[in-house]
């Protein structure tokens, strides 16, 4: 399914995100996922969402976004240009006889271990979605009983003499 | 210079030049109401807060300042909910003060407690809540540049009743500082370039103009293009007076209930110049057989609207005036235009072959309503401003008014919020005393309303109501009547029920009803006589008359129907006009 990411600056202001979501919801755009996290500037937070490009046209949903007078900039960030990361916490059973298999897959994608119990082991997992994605369809088998996963973030990839954002045209015309 | 909030906010208001605002107090807004009381602001107490809310959208349509109301908490924050919400579709200036429970009951169910800035967000342009007294003057400052600028628009401010009684250093800034909100107002001119070509080489152009050009008091600039290039103009329901009526180049309305001429000439065109319009689905009929032969310029102040229904093959984001300012001259500079004789001549001939027109009555049949806001505006000064409900009777008056001055007409376009004519009128009255304000209203929206008559003849603003009251929720029973086999179902208020010349005088108006045509110039004569109170004028109008031209909701505009039965349209071939 095609996907875009939109890194959002808005105001640091309590119930920004609730103007940005609520103008999802009123104008019948789909969030797959949504990041929200204060920037180096204290006045700014980052609102990172990968809304489905097919609920809507990017440009009317980031020029609707743009109509917000909290939101100070909206880069559109192509999936093909940008270095996409999310982080994964689940809770795996991994009983004497399981518990190696687990170690091994976490091993494997290069995850964490970071709580270990008597029958269950909680993992972390960084990486693109899809390795994600991955990972859970492996762990499943063994009994996912807790899964949490924050949503994407995504800056632009490095690309020498280039822009790196594509600026998204709206209030500038 | 200590002041409390509620002192700060009165004379914040003040700073911003407001000269009058509509309200009505309650617990959380009263410390507000105390220093109004020493302020130079007058403020006129309405009976429902809805009302407060129509009435500053009146004052605002015709004096292009921003109506100001001011209500209480919970109910009364709700209550303006509906007028919010219209301000926002016609994107009129507009700022709304609420009051609050108490910065520490906020949260915790308290009484009149409701999360106003909640509700409102998704029909004002902005809102904000404001919890330290420091930052009235700012949020007010603030509010009003977002209200009057770019796009204008509702925004609401809600203040918690400890605020308005704290005390605060009185400041007041001397700009505003919003990092997100820039509008693009000059055209972009490699695109205002590209525009100039495409109509100096279009043979079948119209000009679409919408609401904006109002906004952006654009009137004079639009009828500079129009004469430069001679093309002609429709005017949408919010543009109605933008582009006069009496000039040789105006076809009038187009739409859902346009004329045949404006409705059709979009549709042939091969150029559509839209300046601050939204391509409306009443204006377009089904979007994918709207004007399918036209190149698109589209101008707007909010770049969202562009390529929003329709993409435009030049747009261009700005403040129409500017822009069309720009425009007429890279015209002038573009050369020769094409030769559109033969297009100006279909178009005379349309106009010729399918005016708008009415059966007249029977003898001793009831009266057409038509035929009254005819002998209205005949009998009314041209400058008079018009005020309607939504409904029938919205639409006889946008088709037979003759609207040749720009703000004569106050109207609720994209919400169609019924009950609007009364408290608008009485706004449109305060903002323009010298003017004649005749509201022409249906029964059905009457009811709704009404009570702000009472609000008019204690502060004696002499607005002139008429209602056309054919006992029907008139627009409904047409939809049944035509496209739900005539199975009438709910839609009959009766004549007599209320008696409305009594429910009139009780609210100290003076009140006539009109039942056989003799009657309709003379009552129209003594309505305009009386200056000192409101007047209601009861016309008893034919119940079966219905609204035509029609274009069928969700229909092309190709199948408008001019009376019933007739669709002309269907039989012109597409782009072989010129």
């Amino acid at each position: 399914m095609s996907h875009h990411t939109l890194t959002v600056l808005v105001e640091n202001k309590s119930g920004v995100l609730a103007r940005v979501s609520g103008l999802f919801s009123r104008r019948g755009y789909n969030i797959e996922s949504l990041a929200v996290a204060p920037t180096d500037d204290e006045r700014f937070s980052r609102i990172t969402i990968v809304v489905d490009a097919e609920t809507a046209p990017i440009e009317q949903i980031t020029k609707q976004l743009f109509k917000l007078i909290s939101v100070v900039k909206i880069s559109e960030l192509e999936p093909s240009a940008a270095v996409e990361r999310e982080l994964l916490l689940a809770t795996v059973r991994a009983d004497p006889q399981t518990r190696s298999q687990v170690i091994e897959l976490v091993g494997v994608f290069e995850g964490k271990i970071i709580d270990v119990g008597s029958d269950a082991l909680t993992v972390m997992l960084a990486g693109q979605p899809t390795k994600l994605d991955d990972f859970e369809d492996l762990l499943r088998p063994f009994g996912i009983t807790d899964i949490q996963r924050t949503g994407r973030v995504a800056l632009p990839r490095l690309e020498r003499n280039t822009p790196r954002l594509r600026s998204v045209k709206g209030k500038v015309g | 210079m200590k002041l409390t909030g509620a002192q700060a906010l009165i004379k914040s208001l003040e700073m911003e030049g407001v000269d009058v605002m509509f309200g009505l107090p309650g617990g959380c807004i009263l410390p507000a109401y105390d220093p109004l009381l020493d302020s130079t602001i007058r403020h006129i107490l309405v009976r429902h807060e809805q009302g407060a809310g129509h009435m500053a959208e009146g004052y605002a349509h015709v004096t292009g300042r921003p109506g100001v109301a001011m209500v209480t908490s919970g109910p009364a924050a709700t209550n303006l909910v509906t007028p919010l919400c219209d301000a926002y579709m016609d994107s009129i200036p507009v700022v709304a003060i609420t009051g609050q429970v108490p910065r520490a009951a906020i949260g915790t169910d308290a009484f009149q407690e409701c999360d106003t800035v909640g509700i409102t967000r998704p029909v004002t342009k902005h809102n904000e809540l404001v919890m330290d007294p420091d930052d009235i003057p700012r949020i007010i400052r603030e509010a009003f540049h977002i209200a009057t600028t770019g796009r204008p628009g509702p925004v609401l401010v809600d203040v918690p009743k400890d605020v308005l009684t704290s005390e605060m250093d009185w400041y007041w800034p001397d700009a505003v500082d919003l990092p997100g909100y820039r509008p693009t107002l000059k055209g972009h001119p490699r695109m205002i370039k590209e525009a100039a070509a495409l109509i100096a080489a279009s043979r079948r152009p119209v000009i679409y103009a919408g609401g904006g050009i109002l906004k952006a008091r654009a009137a004079e600039a639009l009828r500079a293009l129009a004469d430069l290039t001679g093309i002609p103009v429709v005017t949408t329901l919010m543009a109605r007076g933008a582009f006069p009526d009496s000039h040789p180049l105006c076809l009038g309305m187009p739409g859902m209930h346009g004329n045949f001429t404006a409705v059709t000439a979009m549709q042939h065109a091969d150029l559509l110049i839209a300046l601050g319009t939204r391509f409306d689905d009443r204006v377009t009929g089904r979007v994918g057989t709207f004007a399918p032969d036209a190149k698109v310029i589209h101008v707007d102040v909010d770049p969202a609207e562009l390529g929003k229904v329709r993409r435009p093959d030049v747009p261009i984001v700005g403040d129409c005036r500017q822009v069309i300012e720009e425009l007429v001259a890279a015209v002038r500079d573009a050369g020769a235009q094409a030769d559109r004789t033969e297009w100006i001549a279909t178009l005379r001939r349309w106009q010729a072959e399918y005016p708008l027109e009415y059966e007249t009555a029977d003898e001793g049949g009831p009266l057409k309503p038509q035929m009254v806001i005819e002998a209205l505006r005949d009998a009314c000064p041209p400058d008079t401003i018009l005020a309607s409900g939504v409904g029938q009777h919205q639409m006889w008056a946008s088709q037979y008014w003759r609207f040749d001055h720009p703000y004569t007409w106050v109207n609720s376009g994209g919400l169609g919020t019924m009950g609007f004519a009364v408290p608008a009128a009485i706004g449109a009255k305060v903002g323009r005393p010298d003017r004649t304000v005749w509201a022409v209203d249906g029964d059905g929206c009457f009811q709704m309303t009404a009570q702000e008559l009472a609000t008019a003849s204690s502060e004696r603003i002499p607005v002139k109501i008429a209602i056309l009251n054919n006992a029907y929720l008139g627009m409904v029973r047409q939809w049944q009547e035509m496209f739900y086999d005539e199975r009438y179902s709910e839609v009959y208020l009766s004549p007599d029920l209320p008696d409305y010349v009594k429910w009139a005088e009780a609210m100290g108006c003076v009140a006539l009803r009109v039942e056989s045509p003799e009657e309709v110039a003379p009552a129209i004569e003594k309505a305009n006589q009386v200056d000192d109170r409101p007047v209601v004028v009861e016309f008893r109008t034919d119940s079966s008359e219905k609204v035509f031209p029609m274009v069928p909701a969700g229909a092309s505009n190709d199948d408008v129907i001019t009376a019933p039965g007739v669709t002309p349209a269907r039989d012109l071939p597409h782009g072989t006009r010129a």
